[in-house]
């Protein structure tokens, strides 16, 4: 699998290409800048990116824009987007097209390799990697309200939330040692307790998911 | 004449005699001063000038006092801060120069010369007018001896029989009510005359706020950089000895024990991971990334979304703002949201931000149960703190049962 990577700390880029190297990724591209970035993107039009918010010239949210950008001109090119803080404001920005392939993690993240190859390999699948730092918030605002939210179970919520991080069926099922048959009963009640359209597509499930939320 | 004015009449009497009273003091203390500041040049007025403005100080304030008590109105102190006192001539040198160099010094001087010829006149007349009418209105007890001296005058009336001692009593009651009657305006006009000369200027008012403010923004910082260091002290630093310490273990024990090792290992990376998140808080509380990244707008907006609370934001803003403002304004509204949600309750909550006339404003406006009061919330103060030392302002409207509205105002350019 092909990859372009944008980080402009030498230590972090140069462990994030070991990382992905040994989980069998080839990097095709490793940029420190955003308009670089932007450049490698559309030349190598790579299986998946995986980019730094944070990025020269303007320590701003030059990767973001660049991965934005590159979206727009390429569309469905699949971007993991890492950070030190996650921003719902910018979560709702790279969900915006509504098209998956969008990824949005905490850097921490990479500390769980595993966890993190598995979430570049569902972006790069088309599907979604939203952090659960970005679930949490939104859930909290969502109960503050006392809204639907409030009717599910605490299972149903933890469900909804490994949902709304994009994960599948299987790995729904993995993470909270329940069968995949009962994963699929606890999908099917929420989403006709928050009367949402039903949907098999993970990467669909999730804009529903989230466009609920917000 | 009702009633009430009477007793204002009355009550202005009484405070004829102090005026005077001062009005002396402040002669002879003018005289003394000018000699000392005279004085100067042959090295003498140098010890003498400082330790008299502090009498000048003292008396005129008295003053001060006596106009705020007669006209309901504070009025302030004008005065520049002190110098820090350093011992010896030199410091005596330091507190002359900063007397001297006291606009207000120069003031209480033009007060000292004008306050006992204009405002005794004026302090005076209601007192005298009264008791010039009382001796008219006794004249025709008194007449005979007065008569019998010839050429005695009541005002213009010649006293020569009880005829004219009735005239006199006549005119001296009119006397006495015009005192009465002019009393208080008179005062009045005192109060307003030492308020010209004793309050502080517009510039020194402004000089003192901005000293004010300064020193509160002053302390804020140092607070808030012990605050920061504690937290890496405490948080970040420690963590960061336990993974070398727990490294350390793990080494040792990589030979004989490698599932102890693996154990050791994962605490580490969860060790490592809440170091990471404290210092992610931190950050945060120190420029909050989105602000760098796009402005106050975007902030705002993000800080919306956090909240638990149903926020609508409306920023009307092009280009962007100096740092320092865009970053006092954002955390302004953010304690203004916290305040909201801790305080008040309420269901929803708009927040608009707009650029006019030189300024930055912005109003956060909540459904809550209202009844704000910036004396009891420390967080009202804070917000007040916060923009007071970029010359700032908050405007709280808060009615009990609400709205709340927190108007804020910053003065800034657009670039």
């Amino acid at each position: 699998m092909r990859v372009v990577l944008a980080e402009d700390l030498f230590l972090l880029r140069d462990g994030l290409v070991r990382l992905l190297e040994s989980y069998d990724f080839e990097v095709v591209a490793a940029v420190d800048n955003g308009p670089g970035l932007l450049q490698a993107l559309l030349d190598h039009k790579p299986d998946v990116a995986v980019v730094d918010v944070r990025l020269p010239p303007t320590f701003t949210d030059e990767g973001l824009r660049a991965a934005l950008e590159a979206r727009r001109q390429v569309p469905g090119l699949p971007v993991l987007v890492l950070s030190q803080y996650v921003e719902q404001l910018y979560a709702r920005e790279l969900l915006a097209d509504g098209s998956g392939g969008i990824g949005y993690l905490l850097k921490d993240r990479v500390f769980d390799p595993d966890g993190f190859v598995d979430a570049v390999r569902r972006v790069a699948s088309g599907g979604t990697a939203m952090d659960p730092d970005v679930v949490a918030k939104l859930f909290a605002k969502e109960l503050h309200r006392d809204g639907p939210l409030s009717r599910l179970t605490p299972r149903e919520r933890e469900v909804l939330g490994l949902m709304a991080e994009g994960r599948s069926n299987a790995a729904i099922a993995q993470e909270l040692v329940i069968t995949e048959r009962a994963v699929i009963k606890h999908t099917s009640n929420i989403f006709t307790k928050l009367d949402l359209p039903p949907s098999d597509a993970d990467n669909r499930r999730v804009l529903a998911v989230i466009a609920y939320l917000k | 004449m009702n009633n009430l004015d009477v007793r204002t009449g009355f009550r202005s009497l009484g405070r004829g005699l102090p005026v005077l009273f001062l009005a002396i003091g402040e002669l002879v203390l003018f005289c003394l001063f000018v000699t000392a500041v005279s004085l100067i040049g042959i090295g003498l007025g140098v010890l003498l000038v400082p330790a008299l403005a502090v009498a000048v100080r003292a008396v005129v304030n008295n003053s001060r006092r006596n106009a705020a008590r007669w006209s309901g109105r504070t009025v302030e102190e004008p005065y520049l801060p002190a110098p820090a006192a350093e011992p010896g001539l030199k410091g005596q040198w330091q507190r002359t120069h900063w007397v001297l160099t006291d606009p207000a010094t120069w003031r209480d001087l033009a007060w000292m010369l004008v306050n006992p010829v204009v405002g005794v006149v004026l302090a005076l007349s209601p007192l005298v007018l009264v008791v010039g009418g009382l001796g008219g209105m006794l004249m025709p007890a008194i007449y005979r001896p007065i008569a019998d001296a010839g050429e005695n005058y009541y005002l213009w009336v010649e006293i020569s029989d009880l005829t004219s001692a009735w005239y006199a009593a006549a005119l001296g009651l009119v006397t006495l009510l015009a005192g009465l009657a002019a009393g208080p305006a008179l005062l009045r006009a005192h109060a307003s005359l030492a308020r010209t000369l004793l309050t502080p200027t517009r510039t020194a008012e402004r000089v003192r706020r901005l000293t004010d403010s300064r020193s509160d923004a002053v302390n804020t910082s140092a607070a808030e950089l012990r605050r920061i260091e504690r937290d890496l002290h405490d948080g970040a630093q420690a963590r960061l000895v336990a993974l070398g310490m727990n490294l350390g273990v793990a080494e040792q024990l990589l030979a004989k024990d490698p599932e102890a090792v693996r154990a050791i290992l994962a605490d580490t990376r969860k060790a490592s991971a809440a170091a990471l998140t404290e210092l992610r808080d931190l950050v945060r509380g120190i420029h909050p990334p989105v602000l760098a990244d796009r402005g106050l707008a975007d902030a705002v907006r993000a800080l919306a979304l956090d909240s638990p609370l149903d926020v609508t934001v409306n920023a009307d803003l092009t280009g962007r703002l100096e740092a320092p403002v865009e970053s006092a304004m954002y955390f302004a509204v953010a304690e203004a949201l916290t305040n909201a949600a801790k305080h008040a309750s309420p269901t929803t909550v708009s927040i608009d931000l707009w650029h006019e006339g030189g300024a930055l404003r912005s109003q956060v406006v909540d459904d809550g149960q209202g009844g704000a009061d910036p004396s009891r919330g420390t967080g009202l103060r804070g917000i007040e703190r916060r923009l007071a030392a970029f010359d700032g302002l908050l405007a709280i409207n808060s009615k009990p049962g609400g709205p709340t509205t927190l108007t804020m105002e910053l003065p800034c350019a657009l670039s």
